[in-house]
């Protein structure tokens, strides 16, 4: 990967003797970004394109975070977390010309659920064909679809706005607040009656309620019903599932709602691109970095100390780790407000999900599925109905993973020839529920390898040369995604997309504006609005603030 | 076929049973009186097949002149603004030539077969022109479009499928540059060329051998995510590209009823393919009259603001001052940037900072107005190491 030797290099031309002269005990910055998921390196890139001095400290010898991808059997590319693109705000991508540092994002057409009688159900970028597809379950839900499609783009529409904004504070009575609040009023009221009503129970009503209004087959349903759990510790009859759907819809390809691609090479070119971009503006990005504590003097953050005792000093710290590890491991209770260390406390981040990255040797077969189906490219899946997520989730909650999982897998290989040998293919198999205890407590390593084999002879059931295809697995279950990425208690979004704390009130209410109690001390990751997901809108309206601050208007959006 | 003509004016290529059964749309035009495949599929799969794997395109309807003969040198350097001479055998240029007043009559490829052989790949048709022009010249032009059935195989991984095809010899093969190949008994041409700014190839074979081509290319490429691909998504790759296309960007002089509408390849921005070094040739005097200082105008690359594309928009100065329009234009998904290439008034060089494109759009069926800034950014928009690098690599 180009952009790991550009790092070094960079590292190797700060870190010698002639910079320490200048500064003996330690190397001084205008801002410290601590973490280099793409968020952080989202901040870092406009502050460095404002023309601070920047460093990304990365605890991990490899940047991206959760937005990672990395080659752990020769030749195959694995994205060992997120896996697909969507969300990231194109905004953002323009703004920092990341095509130019090596970012392609290629869109894939639609999904397929393999269900239980033996069938299929497929879905298609044609309309016509989507609706015949549907008609083959219900003629009914076929016509719906458009109904349901066009409530959805409303509510895209409505909180677009909304996602590179800082949220406004209800209860400042700042005059920014107050004209934020205003226009939020205004783009409701846009809405119409009718749709001002929909909006409000669509933040708190179930998946289940919202998708029974519109469609009768259990299987459509239960397709539907998948994107409303994802990452998330609820099932599709919990309230606020509607609102994580619409979560997983706001993203777009090239200006298509609710598209979704690959990102070239693997999600990780996400996070090379930013590092490459960052520093073509003079930043740096520091690896094996690990930041033990913040530095705190008189309620003024005022630089880092590395877990090797270094310490870098800057005026501006900004923290791409979630709100507990920010405010609760690498930060000094005593220099925070009891009352928000109590919030933090109980900020709700729980693990729900696991990863299977497995190579292949050729392309297992799947018979339910026609050959020349072009959604075999896309998304696979084996629930064929909502009642079977919602049994997963009550394994969940008993302290265990569930045994009839929901997978979200896909074989990206199939359009990207980067991440495997010709013949050869790559999966990544997303998997609803893992918690992250387990009843009998911690997962061990024989927990998570019977994980694995759950989900493997799942997807087995439904293709019978898998199993004989695979030549490397890696099993990641909520324990492997916080000891090696520091997502606490392994939730993917850095704290879930619930009402209770989206907008202003994420991560806690009064703090929704990446600023913490502590002066200079920022949060820019996705326990932020608004929220997780490979999006770059937490990061860009930290810069955003951050610049403000500051007193800089350039660099802005 | 006892049919009359007129009863199938467009006709079908010798990859017509192929692409017919590749074309899942109905999606067809006519081009250069042939049935051309818009679309096989979807144009954004396409279009993404070329930047990310690779696709195959019928490039059969393009117009190929055979020019033969002891003269054919100083015959082609008479008619091209380029100085053939410096074009070896194996390689190919891109060239355009003009009237005699210096207009642009068409572009295209000019492919250097043997010392006295030559193959003009055009767009439009051109033999009473070539013929004429070859009055008191010992060589032979004829028409030999029905002679070559002509795939374009373009995009990053179209290395790795020739290779897979068992084509040798094609490692060093650089941009620009064509060999012989075997295959299955006879021999094709391949050239590394291209209407996509991207790695590619173009392979040309005779008639009779384009059905199994199509199939063993589509087997070779299976493991490299081959598509065909059809004209839609190509006007989308050509623009990245930076490429015009005549009849799109700029009217072919003999074409045009007003005569104010010829363009000069100085003001298509093609100055580079003239070379008064040489001997004289059609339009020299009037070129050389221009370079002194009388073109009327320029073309630019234009970065708009937003996401409309800018389709035929006009182009002002300060929101106010017409100076010039817009002649292709996209939203570039691998540039991330809503680009276009446009015609200006020449001699505006002090206005470039503060230019304005006017673009319509239809919102739910109501029409509403834009200004949007936009700036003047270099051509071509995309342009990959990969389209040049010699070995090319395998994706
Ligand atoms: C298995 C999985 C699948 C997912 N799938 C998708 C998907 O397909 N599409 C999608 O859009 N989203 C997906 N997500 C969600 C998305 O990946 C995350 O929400 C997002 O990447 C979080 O980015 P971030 O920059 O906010 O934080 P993170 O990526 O969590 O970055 C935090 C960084 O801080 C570093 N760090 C931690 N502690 C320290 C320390 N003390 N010192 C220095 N550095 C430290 C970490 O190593 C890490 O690099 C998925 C997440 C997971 C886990």
């Amino acid at each position: 990967m180009p952009a790991r030797g550009l790092i070094r290099a960079r590292v190797a031309e700060i870190s010698p003797p002639l910079i320490r002269q200048q500064f003996p005990l330690m190397l001084s910055y205008d801002a410290i970004i601590i973490g280099a998921g793409h968020n952080g390196l989202v901040t870092a890139c406009y502050l460095a394109r404002a023309g601070l001095r920047v460093v990304v400290l990365e605890g991990n010898p490899y940047i991206g975070g959760a937005t990672v991808s990395r080659e752990l059997y020769p030749g195959f590319t694995y994205s060992n977390c997120s896996y697909v693109c969507s969300l990231f705000r194109p905004e953002i991508f323009r703004t920092l010309d990341l095509p130019r540092y090596g970012l392609q994002v290629i869109p894939y057409e639609g999904s397929v659920t393999m269900t239980r009688d033996g069938g299929y159900f497929a879905s298609f970028v044609d309309h016509d064909a989507n609706r015949r597809e549907i008609s083959r379950f219900s003629k009914r839900d076929a016509e719906n679809y458009d109904r349901f499609s066009h409530e959805m783009s409303r509510q895209c529409r409505f909180i677009k706005k909304f996602l590179l904004t800082t949220p406004p504070d209800p209860t400042s009575f700042k005059w920014r607040d107050l004209k934020d609040l205003a226009s939020l009023g205004a783009a409701f009221y846009d809405l119409g009656e009718t749709q001002m009503y929909d909006t409000i129970r669509f933040y708190t009503m179930s998946c289940a309620d919202l998708l029974d209004q519109y469609f009768e087959s259990d299987v459509i349903k239960g397709v539907i019903a998948g994107s409303s759990i994802i990452g998330t510790a609820l099932g599709p009859y919990s309230p606020g599932t509607a609102y994580v759907m619409l979560h997983h819809y706001m993203g777009e390809v090239d200006g298509t709602i609710g598209a979704w691609g690959y990102a070239r090479g693997g999600m990780g070119s996400i996070a090379t691109a930013l590092a490459n971009a960052l520093q073509a503006h003079g930043g740096e990005v520091r690896v094996n970095a690990e930041v033990n504590d913040v530095i705190v003097k008189d309620g003024r953050v005022c630089g880092v100390a590395l877990k090797d005792g270094e310490e870098l000093h800057a005026a501006t710290v900004a923290s791409n780790l979630d709100v507990k590890r920010t405010f609760l491991n690498i930060m000094d209770e005593r220099d925070l407000p009891a009352e928000f260390v109590r919030r933090v406390q109980r900020f709700k981040i729980r693990g729900s999900s696991g990863k299977l990255n497995i190579a292949l040797d050729g392309m297992p077969s799947f018979p339910q599925i026609p050959e020349n189906c072009p959604a075999r490219r896309g998304d696979m899946h084996i629930t064929d109905s909502m009642e079977r997520i919602e049994r997963a989730y009550d394994d969940w909650k008993s302290g265990t993973w569930s045994k009839d999982p929901y997978v979200d897998m896909l074989i990206p290989s199939q359009i990207d020839p980067t991440l495997a040998p010709p013949g050869q293919h790559m999966m990544s198999v997303f998997v609803q529920y893992a918690p992250p205890r387990l009843a009998s407590g911690d997962w061990t390593d024989a927990d998570r390898d019977a994980f694995g084999s759950t989900v493997v002879d799942a997807i087995g059931a439904y293709s019978p040369d898998f199993k004989d295809r695979i030549r490397h697995m890696e099993v990641r279950t909520p324990r492997e995604l916080e000891a090696e990425i520091g997502l606490t208690e392994g939730n993917i979004f850095q704290g879930e997309l619930t009402l209770d704390q989206l907008m202003f009130n994420r991560p806690v209410p009064g703090y929704a504006q990446y600023r913490s109690p502590v002066e200079g001390m920022y949060l820019c990751g996705s326990s932020t609005h608004p929220g997780g997901g490979v999006m770059g809108a937490p990061g860009a309206n930290a810069a955003r603030e951050i610049l403000r601050d500051l007193g800089r208007k350039d660099g802005q959006l | 076929m006892n049919e009359p003509h007129y009863l199938q004016p467009l006709l079908p290529t010798p990859f017509h049973s192929r692409t017919q059964a590749a074309c899942c749309t109905a999606l067809w035009s006519g081009w250069a009186g042939y049935q051309s495949a818009r679309c096989y599929t979807h144009v954004e799969f396409e279009y993404f097949a070329a930047r990310n794997q690779a696709t195959l395109f019928d490039l059969s309807p393009m117009i190929k002149y055979r020019i033969a003969g002891s003269d054919s040198l100083p015959y082609l350097n008479r008619l091209m603004t380029r100085d053939v001479g410096k074009l070896a055998v194996g390689r190919v240029a891109y060239t355009v030539w003009c009237n005699d007043v210096g207009k642009v009559l068409d572009d295209g490829t000019l492919f250097r077969l043997d010392d006295n052989e030559y193959l003009l790949c055009a767009q439009d048709r051109h033999l009473p022109w070539l013929q004429d022009s070859a009055i008191g010249f010992d060589l032979e032009v004829e028409d030999v479009s029905e002679r070559f059935a002509a795939l374009a195989l373009q995009g990053p991984t179209s290395y790795a499928i020739v290779q897979r095809m068992g084509f040798d010899d094609l490692m060093s093969l650089r941009p620009f540059g064509w060999r012989r190949v075997k295959y299955r008994g006879a021999e094709l041409i391949v050239s590394r060329t291209g209407f996509s700014g991207d790695l590619g190839y173009e392979i040309w074979s005779a008639p009779d051998q384009a059905e199994s081509l199509w199939d063993d290319l589509m087997a070779a490429g299976a493991d490299f995510g081959l598509m065909p691909m059809g004209s839609d998504a190509l006007e989308l790759l050509r623009i990245e590209a930076g490429y015009l296309l005549p009849n799109a960007d700029f009217m072919p002089a003999d074409h045009a009823t007003r005569a104010s509408r010829g363009r000069s390849p100085f003001e298509l921005g093609l100055g580079w393919l003239v070379d008064f070094n040489k001997g004289h040739f059609v339009g020299r005097r009037a070129l050389q009259a221009e370079r002194a200082g009388s073109g009327r105008y320029t073309f630019v690359g234009l970065d708009i603001d937003g996401n409309k594309p800018a389709h035929e928009s006009l182009i002002y100065h300060r929101r106010r001052e017409l100076i010039g329009h817009v002649t292709s234009a996209m939203w570039s998904p691998t540039c991330k940037r809503n680009i276009a290439i446009a015609e200006l008034q020449a001699g505006r060089e002090a206005m470039l900072d503060d230019l304005w494109v006017e673009i319509y759009l239809k919102k739910e069926l109501k029409w509403e107005k834009l200004m949007v800034r936009c700036r003047v950014v270099p051509r071509p928009f995309f342009d990959p190491p990969r389209r040049l690098a010699t070995p090319p690599a395998a994706y």
